[in-house]
């Protein structure tokens, strides 16, 4: 038999286990509007939800690579694409685009016009400085952790806060070198 | 067929919001952490009940606005029906899902054969995985309260794991 190939993320999503996504956004935003409560300051949830994000990033990086099928990405820029394209269709069921590319390569930018995260969410004032979104980024900045890429994931644009688009960069700090015990090729 | 995402998603987010709660900001105040997770399941279930029956006319009792719970509202959010529904006919109901899909994928050590000293880890931990589960349904608890409070009903909501993987949702209706 042929060794499998890398699977799309159309394909992935189509044959995973899926729920109406109306309970997922209101339950995050019934979460996001719990922590404002309990925590008072607009800095701290977008800490707490950075953490939550962290922490579900590190471990649902393993059932990405275990349904995707890919293989070691070449560089950061295959890397950026194969999560906005199979990550992001996989598990909520859009995709993003990559743009924004510095000259090395090593800081871009992931857009999403499509957030199941967001449907039925207006921020009221006294929100101002949340970035409701943030666990988002949490789950990148983790999952990328997991497959030695230290990043910082900060957000450009969102529009909760009446852009036109979200925009998520991510820059990449370092590559920690992976030690094997045997050979990729073997 | 409305907008889905991955089951993952969900049960990552039930897990790290349970995780946050129990284990971050109220680690020793396990009774602030339930409630606190309760109160999101309730949030969640107010606001389903009012998109599920924009378009229905009201419930003429208890029983009719429990059955819709049993059935369409059950549907909309695990894709079953409840399996099994009991009423004292004063106020007291009780659903029973023979698989709870929050429960299918968690996994307890089996009960010792021998019994076990209480001292016994194994019975330890198996002590605790109940009581992990148990902050786990204190939020489809809430959700089943606030989804009837949007009704116009107001109980108390709670959970049997007495049978595993299926799950009971006692339902108190107050007079």
């Amino acid at each position: 038999m042929a060794p499998a190939g890398p699977r799309s993320g159309d394909a992935i999503f189509s044959s995973v286990e899926r729920v109406n996504a109306e309970l997922f956004t209101l339950t995050y935003g019934a979460i996001v509007r719990q922590l404002l409560t309990d925590l008072e300051e607009v800095e701290e949830v977008n800490k707490q939800l950075d953490l939550m994000g962290y922490n579900i990033g590190i471990r649902l990086v393993d059932e990405f690579l275990a349904k995707s099928n890919v293989s070691r990405c070449v560089d950061f820029k295959e890397t950026a694409e194969v999560i906005a394209k199979v990550g992001f269709k996989m598990f909520l069921g859009v995709t993003a685009s990559v743009m924004n590319w510095d000259a090395d390569g090593t800081c871009c930018s992931i857009i999403m016009e499509d957030n199941p995260l967001v449907d039925f969410v207006e921020l009221p004032d006294t929100c101002q400085g949340l970035y409701y979104c943030n666990i988002l980024s949490g789950v990148i900045r983790g999952a990328l952790e997991m497959v030695s890429m230290k990043t910082e994931v900060t957000w450009v644009r969102d529009m909760l806060r009446g852009d036109d688009a979200f925009e998520l960069q991510v820059k990449l700090l370092k590559q920690v070198p992976e030690e094997y015990p045997y050979k990729d090729d073997e | 067929m409305g907008r889905e995402v991955s089951e993952s998603c969900i049960d990552s987010l039930l897990t790290e919001m349970v995780s946050t709660y129990c284990n971050r900001f109220y680690a020793t105040k396990p009774e602030l952490a339930a409630r606190r997770i309760e109160a999101i399941g309730y949030q969640v279930g107010h606001q389903l009940s009012e998109r599920y029956t924009m378009e229905r006319p009201r419930f003429s009792d208890h029983l009719e606005a429990i059955k819709f719970i049993c059935k369409d509202f059950w549907s909309e959010v695990f894709k079953k029906q409840i399996d099994n529904l009991k009423t004292n006919h004063r106020g007291t109901f009780v659903l029973q899902d023979n698989r709870f899909r929050w429960l299918a994928r968690m996994s307890v050590d089996p009960p010792t054969e021998n019994g076990g000293l209480p001292q016994d880890p194994s019975a330890l931990a198996e002590n605790e995985a109940t009581q992990l589960m148990s902050m786990y349904l204190y939020f489809p608890c809430g959700i089943i309260r606030g989804a009837l409070s949007n009704l116009g009903i107001s109980c108390a909501v709670s959970a049997d794991i007495s049978s595993l993987p299926a799950c009971s949702f006692v339902i108190r209706i107050k007079a």
